[in-house]
């Protein structure tokens, strides 16, 4: 059993800066079609600063540490046993190429169904640009599948 | 935009089969290189039958199915649940619908269920957005 103290434990913030290739890459992998997303000329003629990060962004974002996966070292998972439950956004600003997004992030909770056998960790991350405006905000849930 | 209504229908998007190459260019593009979407020796020896979708990958199609119907500035909240597995081949489409029109701090905002599902019509996300009218 994944141990409850860890409810309440923060990861070690980071920044990022957000490279136009990695968006326009980004947009290529889910077949973003609207060039906003991955030409710079097409996003500021629609009044974009730059190329302009998609709405499941962020969560790339929080895998941008160097240790990519914090939350399995952390608290000892196999990685093969995590499935993703469930994730929210919530949006404030846009994110753009350029910027840079610094990454909070926090165990928010721990709990257990089916006698144990289905774990889940839910976490909270925000993400704030480089003038210190909170741009976004999520959380997830992992589903830990034991046995 | 005056035209949202409840019971508006956003859009759907169909996407083309999910490949082995959608996932390996997910994985590098995303940044998620858990090796159970783009290694079968490791996806089988976590008891998987095979690779399959990173859940990102469907709620990117989400999220593109919105932008496509409105423009991202309008998008306050996303959300879902992952509610089945998406395996290599599966067709997924995705589809939603106006449920709610809510006035917040002078602002109207269409409460919209959302959902991703295979050709079976098996769902494989559930959740809603909450976009500014």
């Amino acid at each position: 059993m994944i141990d409850k103290k860890f409810i309440g434990h923060e990861f070690k913030p980071f920044s990022t800066t957000i490279e136009k290739g990695r968006l326009k890459f980004f947009a290529k992998a889910i077949g973003e079609t609207n060039p906003i997303y991955f030409n710079e000329e097409a996003a500021k003629a629609e009044g974009h600063k730059s190329v302009l990060a998609p709405p499941t962004f962020p969560f790339t974002l929080s895998l941008e540490s160097d240790d990519p996966f914090p939350v399995v070292t952390a608290l000892k998972l196999e990685i093969g046993r995590i499935l993703h439950g469930s994730q929210d956004f919530e949006y404030f600003a846009p994110i753009y190429a350029g910027d840079e997004i610094t990454v909070s992030s926090k165990i928010v909770n721990i709990f257990d169904k089916k006698g144990g056998a289905l774990e889940f960790v839910a976490l909270q991350y925000s993400f704030t640009n480089q003038d210190g405006e909170l741009v976004a905000t999520s959380t997830n849930t992992l589903v830990y599948r034991n046995g | 935009m005056t035209d949202i209504q409840i019971g508006s229908e956003i859009p759907a998007l169909e996407l083309a089969p999910i490949s082995r190459y959608t996932l390996a260019l997910f994985a590098g593009a995303s940044g998620d290189h858990n090796p159970i979407h783009i290694d079968s020796d490791f996806a089988k020896s976590a008891g998987m039958p095979d690779v399959f979708a990173h859940g990102m990958l469907s709620m990117a199609y989400l999220g593109r199915m919105l932008t496509n119907w409105q423009p991202q500035a309008k998008l306050k909240k996303f959300s879902n649940k992952f509610a089945a597995i998406t395996q290599l081949q599966d067709v997924i489409t995705c589809s939603g619908k106006v449920v709610e029109l809510l006035e917040q701090e002078g602002k109207t905002l269409a409460r919209c269920e959302i959902q991703a599902a295979k050709a079976s019509g098996e769902q494989t996300l559930v959740g809603e957005a909450l976009v500014e009218v």
